[in-house]
């Protein structure tokens, strides 16, 4: 049986729990998905703005430096996302919800964002589509990523700074949401991961999911064989559930989700979910947390901002359980590391956000088979990370 | 006296014998801390609350405007935890504290803390129900079991948005009352109502097997006046909050003010002439 079922759920995982006035919006939500899922004009207007305004299919790019400076022994390939337009995988899922969302005749827009890069690839969707957009950001955040609000203005969209809680991205979306129980009639909240309500984490995952597919059809031409380890960077978890899903049922191919540790596990300052964190309801999904013993949320931590999020897609949660994927962490220190060696070795400033699954396969590449293939999904560029990094390295020199 | 899902719909239909809506007044639990939640509570009974709701804070309130977010957040501080809400309960029930009391809150504390323990410990403090609104019907099936076993109350919420076939199976699932939600939004008070809240109303009533409560955006008492023929139950909650709020630095004066305001909606519940 294809996951998630009827209600939602993967295994114990997801569901849908909201607010009983947005009930009736997610059946409809749902039912117009299935509808357009199976629509040949909606998937041929989607494939046109995949193929002439994303850049789609992205390169699956052989980096020779890079397995050369880890021991010569691998085949490491990157899948480039961080050549789409807007930069990241986000622009996947925005293009499509965004085209869902008109053919429901909805005017209007709103997205919650941490860095940015889901609130820009949301506004730009919405500036192609002529539609009304609203991002939600946490008010630490609009600091943080001032050029990214710059950026979201310039596309048309009203950017809404977030007081509450942590300021934070989960407080990003707990303003989405209300927005949306407020203007349900008019409006649709374009989530920017696999999480959420059902049938957000599935709708996400199979606009994603155009990334597994091209690397299945890519490596297969370039090596006659499917990859044997997938690795990709996991905070809510949509480019890895992105590149995962189309291999899921390939028992060959190992699996690798890495989480940020942030300042070390054994802190407060991490955003390692499924890692360490345990399971609860957020966001109207049940899933792993991070929260205290009495069940308040944590606050998240990572020196990559797209990966500071104290929840995780629900059917991550549902493959740590079965083990069909391993989840791992590495810390701020090392995917800075990642980002280095990445941008020395191949000339690629990858996003903080893809340093981790970049550092991760630094940390085990010795232990990898002669001739293993390896596929890393390089799910976003740099350029926004760049002067984090500077501040980073200055710190770390001045103690 | 009866206690659970029963107590509470007892309350509300004596109040409604007595020619008026019942009064079902919010505040959130440990703002500013748990002993004037107690000293509340009594204030609360006395100036004429039928049924008490009693919020337990939650870091992601999704449902609610900012005056019980930032009720929540100053809550918080105190770092409280169900026990104490249960304990408090068990400790005033023991000084003869009658009033039915529902707490409301996020269901990620309550599930963590176990449904199962939860809804046993509620019947042996004699807590009488609980309102979880990010628990809807569809994923509520373990709780109403439970609920239902330890006869406490399990308050199901329908919105503007609901249709009719599924308020109606809401409603059935639901006990102790119905919780009618307003308008199409989150909590706080606001100047305007929907136009066709009555009719709406009218409706849920009929389709109810048990009393409707409405709540969401009603705080001034012309409102409730205006409500009280169409709802077997009022639900006011921010307008009480803020009023906490205010006077977080004076807690006497802060129980003084609520029982002030909280005896004007009382009044203002009262159906004139039927």
């Amino acid at each position: 049986m294809p996951l998630p079922n009827r209600r939602g759920h993967f295994g114990p995982f997801g569901g849908r729990y909201v607010p009983e006035t947005l009930m009736p919006a997610l059946d409809e939500l749902e039912k117009a998905y299935k509808r357009y899922k199976r629509d040949s004009d909606f998937q041929n207007a989607l494939k046109f703005y995949l193929r002439h305004y994303v850049g789609r299919p992205t390169p699956l790019y052989p980096a020779y430096r890079l397995a050369e400076t880890l021991g010569g022994h691998l085949k490491i390939y990157l899948k480039r996302e961080d050549l789409t337009h807007t930069g990241a995988h986000k622009i996947n899922n925005t293009i499509g919800q965004v085209l869902l969302a008109k053919k429901m005749g909805k005017r209007r827009i709103i997205a919650e964002t941490g860095a940015g890069q889901h609130g820009v690839a949301t506004a730009t969707a919405a500036a192609l589509m002529g539609l009304e957009c609203v991002v939600y950001m946490g008010a630490k955040d609009t600091v943080r990523q001032a050029m990214n609000v710059f950026r979201m203005e310039l596309l048309g969209a009203k950017v809404l700074p977030v007081y509450s809680g942590t300021q934070t991205l989960k407080d990003a979306i707990n303003e989405a949401i209300r927005d949306w129980v407020t203007n349900v009639e008019t409006t649709h909240y374009v989530i920017g991961s696999v999480v959420g309500p059902h049938p957000y984490p599935m709708i996400v995952r199979d606009f994603q999911s155009v990334i597994g597919r091209e690397t299945k059809r890519q490596i297969r031409a370039l090596e006659g064989r499917l990859p044997d380890v997938l690795i990709a960077c996991v905070g809510g978890g949509s480019n890895a559930m992105g590149l995962f899903y189309p291999f899921v049922n390939d028992q060959s191919v190992k699996m690798i989700g890495v989480e940020a540790a942030g300042e070390g596990l054994d802190t407060d300052h991490h955003s390692a979910t499924l890692t360490v964190g345990e399971p609860g309801i957020l966001h109207g999904m049940m899933t792993y947390l991070l929260q205290d013993k009495v069940g308040q949320i944590k606050g998240a931590h990572s020196v990559a901002p797209g990966l500071d999020y104290p929840g995780v897609g629900p059917e991550h949660a549902f493959f740590k359980e079965t083990g069909r994927v391993d989840y791992v962490a590495v810390d701020d220190k090392a995917a800075l590391e990642g980002f280095r060696i990445l941008s020395e070795t191949e000339g690629i400033i990858p996003a903080l956000e893809s340093a981790h699954a970049v550092a991760y396969l630094c940390q085990i590449a010795r232990d990898l088979p002669s001739g293993c293939i390896v596929v890393v999904n390089l799910s976003g560029r740099g350029d926004k990370d760049v002067e984090a990094v500077r501040q980073y390295l200055k710190e770390a020199k001045g103690v | 006296m009866s206690r659970g899902a029963r107590a509470v719909e007892e309350a509300i239909l004596k109040a409604n014998t007595q020619g008026r809506a019942a009064l079902i007044p919010f505040i959130e639990g440990a703002d500013p801390d748990l002993t004037v939640t107690e000293d509340l509570l009594w204030a609360l009974a006395e100036a004429g609350g039928d049924v008490i709701e009693l919020g337990f804070p939650f870091s992601d309130p999704l449902a609610d405007g900012p005056t019980i977010q930032e009720a929540a957040q100053r809550a918080l501080k105190n770092k409280p935890t169900l026990s104490d809400f249960l304990h408090l309960i068990a400790r005033m029930r023991k000084q003869g504290f009658d009033t039915p009391v529902v707490i409301m809150g996020y269901l990620n504390p309550f599930w963590r803390f176990g449904l199962e323990r939860l809804a046993k410990e509620a019947r042996e403090v004699g807590l009488d129900g609980l309102i979880i609104p990010d628990l809807p019907l569809e994923e509520a099936g373990d709780w109403l079991h439970l609920a239902r076993k330890e006869r406490r109350a399990s308050i199901l919420l329908a919105a503007p948005t609901t249709p009719p076939e599924r308020l109606a199976r809401i409603a059935k699932a639901s006990s102790g009352f119905l919780y009618y939600v307003s308008v199409t939004g989150i909590t706080g008070d606001r100047k305007e109502l929907p136009q066709d809240l009555a009719l709406k109303l009218d409706l849920a009533r009929e389709l109810s097997p048990v009393p409707v409560a409405v709540g969401f955006g009603i705080g001034r008492p012309e409102q409730v006046r205006a409500l009280a023929p169409y709802a077997h139950a009022i639900v006011v909650g921010s307008a009480i909050v803020k009023i906490i709020g205010r006077y977080q630095e004076q807690p006497q004066k802060l129980v003084k003010e609520v029982s002030s305001f909280v005896r004007t909606l009382r009044e203002a519940t009262s159906r004139g002439g039927n």
